[in-house]
């Protein structure tokens, strides 16, 4: 039985949330139907996370919620109540931008810009999970599959791959002189 | 923009507030997992509905279990935690490869079991903004009186594309619902209808618990294939499983569960095969078989005929990859 149009809307009061944003506590009130780009873009003025698709196909929306890339456009907002979300606002430390926004400043990764944001917080995810146990080579593969929910229409991913694989393999090295430094110790 | 209209979100912490909330708004109710198909729905105006019920924060939804005979997996574990799952990679390794094969890492992380089960049928002409079905005269699934796939057809076609339910059909998954009138279980073979309006047979105050899988035999091994497009974010145009049972290269039954089809899979028993080799023989075989007794329709993209052709050569390929043989002995001789 398809559904019908029902008679009468409800009551969509909105609701008093609370949750860590970029790493600050916020308290926010929004109503039940807006999704989480909603409540950034339009209640929090946080307009670096994109639109795109709306419904989930292109991945410029994509922000990370308690650690992993998830779309602001398929999460109702009531639903990260309690919950860490970050942005591509919040990628950046001090000013400075992150070792990511630099790669892709410097190879070419960003042209019209539109997936960036949402590039960003998959490829931030993918370099934050990075362990010497397990992936002791960054392989494009890899990095493809971290990002295989993020559209690109301009790049053709190329530059895209090359930025996140220098930033992988600085991360390695650093893991490794780290390991390395603390072997020799004793 | 693709804005959603106002409905009201209840957040219950235990199953027994959630039924309750499913009892009291039905039918103008749905529950909401991941809501990565259900927002989209809702987004598009092919689902109107003023009341949804979250199991996000419902503990006992989540997760894997193992006992001695069955696998338990909760109906609001995210899609890529069955598929990195190590019971279920050991013991249902097919159905962890479907689910590592859905959407994208991001849908994967947000979208669940029980919303795969309850996926919503697809076709071309309703997976679309209102105004584009509007310029058609809407459709039998979109308040049309007319299909467009079957033209003069009585009922909706529309397809089932869920990548989990050939894999838990193959390994007699059973499903866990709970209303307010009490338990029910049923295999997950017998959720589905032939009607692509609603092809779900879980009542709008029913809640999926769990799905049960018990732990198969050794001689017991499942294939799935999908194939698509590309390799990430859509939907399979060519869905089948393939489970065979035998030991020592000698089949004794298993069946076929063909999908992507129209709103209600198609499953092929074995038995009348037993005591067949499992050989490129057979492959050829079971290729000819699911030709003769499955037809894919023009509802979802690319054409029909060839989609026909390419689950011939996947069917193929899964009784290959079970009979230790090349998958693709053409492209190993080149
Ligand atoms: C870009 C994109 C690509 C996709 N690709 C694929 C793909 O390749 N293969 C595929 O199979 N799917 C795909 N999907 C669809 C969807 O992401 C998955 O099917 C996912 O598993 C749905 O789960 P969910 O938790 O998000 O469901 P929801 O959207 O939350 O719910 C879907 C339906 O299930 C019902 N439901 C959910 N949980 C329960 C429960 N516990 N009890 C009763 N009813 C319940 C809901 O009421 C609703 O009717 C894709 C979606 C998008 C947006
Ligand atoms: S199969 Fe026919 S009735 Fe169903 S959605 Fe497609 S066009 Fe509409
Ligand atoms: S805007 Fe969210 S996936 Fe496209
Ligand atoms: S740079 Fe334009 S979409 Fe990626």
């Amino acid at each position: 039985m398809p559904d019908t149009a029902s008679p009468s809307p409800v009551a969509v009061a909105p609701v008093l949330i609370t949750l860590q944003l970029n790493g600050e506590p916020t308290s926010v009130a929004v109503p039940p139907h807006w999704t989480l780009l909603e409540l950034l873009r339009y209640g929090l003025g946080l307009t670096g996370t994109k639109q795109g698709c709306d419904k989930g196909d292109c991945g410029t929306c994509t922000v990370r919620i308690d650690g992993e890339p998830q779309l602001a456009c398929l999460t109702l907002a009531l639903e990260v109540r309690d919950r860490h979300v970050e942005t591509v606002e919040g990628l950046g430390v001090g000013g400075e931008p992150h070792p990511l926004q630099e790669a892709f400043a410097r190879v070419g990764a960003a042209q019209c810009g539109f997936c960036t944001p949402g590039m960003l917080m998959s490829a931030s995810a993918y370099v934050d999970n990075l362990t010497l146990q397990d992936d002791p080579v960054v392989r494009r593969e890899d990095i493809a599959a971290a990002l295989a929910g993020n559209l690109c229409r301009c790049t053709g991913y190329t530059k895209i791959l090359q930025a996140v694989e220098e930033v992988a393999q600085v991360v390695l090295d650093r893991q490794r002189e780290i390991e390395e430094s603390t072997a020799e110790e004793p | 923009m693709l804005r959603l209209p106002p409905f009201a979100l209840h957040q219950p912490t235990t199953v027994a507030e959630a039924i309750a909330h499913l009892a009291a708004h039905a039918p103008d109710v749905r529950v909401i997992s991941g809501g990565t198909d259900l927002l989209p729905n809702i987004k598009l105006a092919q689902t109107r509905i003023q009341h949804l019920v979250s199991v996000k924060f419902l503990e006992e939804l989540h997760g894997v279990t193992r006992t001695a005979t069955h696998l338990r997996i909760g109906a609001a574990t995210a899609l890529q935690d069955l598929a990195d799952d190590e019971d279920v990679r050991e013991t249902l390794p097919a159905l962890a490869f479907a689910a590592s094969r859905i959407g994208s890492p991001q849908i994967r992380k947000m979208g669940t079991l029980g919303g795969n089960i309850s996926l919503d049928t697809r076709c071309r002409y309703i997976n679309q903004t209102e105004l584009w079905r509007e310029a058609l005269g809407g459709c039998l699934k979109s308040h049309g009186t007319e299909c467009h796939v079957v033209p003069g057809g009585q009922g909706c076609v529309a397809s089932l594309s869920a990548d989990t339910v050939p894999p838990l059909i193959a390994y007699g998954a059973i499903a866990e619902m709970v209303s307010d009138k009490g338990i029910r279980r049923a295999p997950v073979q017998d959720l589905f209808q032939q009607d692509g309006t609603w092809h779900v047979r879980i009542a709008r105050e029913e809640l999926l618990l769990a799905v049960e899988i018990p732990l198969p035999e050794p001689t017991t091994r499942v294939v799935y294939r999908k194939w698509a497009v590309r390799q990430s974010i859509d939907f399979p145009l060519v869905s089948v499983a393939v489970r065979l049972d035998g030991a020592d290269g000698v089949l004794t039954g298993g069946s076929i569960v063909v999908s992507a089809l129209g709103p209600r899979p198609r499953v092929l028993p074995l038995n009348a095969m037993a005591g067949r080799k499992i050989d490129e023989e057979l492959a050829q075989a079971l290729g000819q078989l699911v030709y003769d007794r499955a037809r894919p329709l023009p509802n979802i993209p690319y054409d029909a005929e060839y989609r026909r052709e390419r689950m011939v050569i996947e069917v193929r390929r899964a009784v290959r990859v079970l009979a230790g043989l090349p998958e693709r002995p053409l492209a190993q001789q080149a």
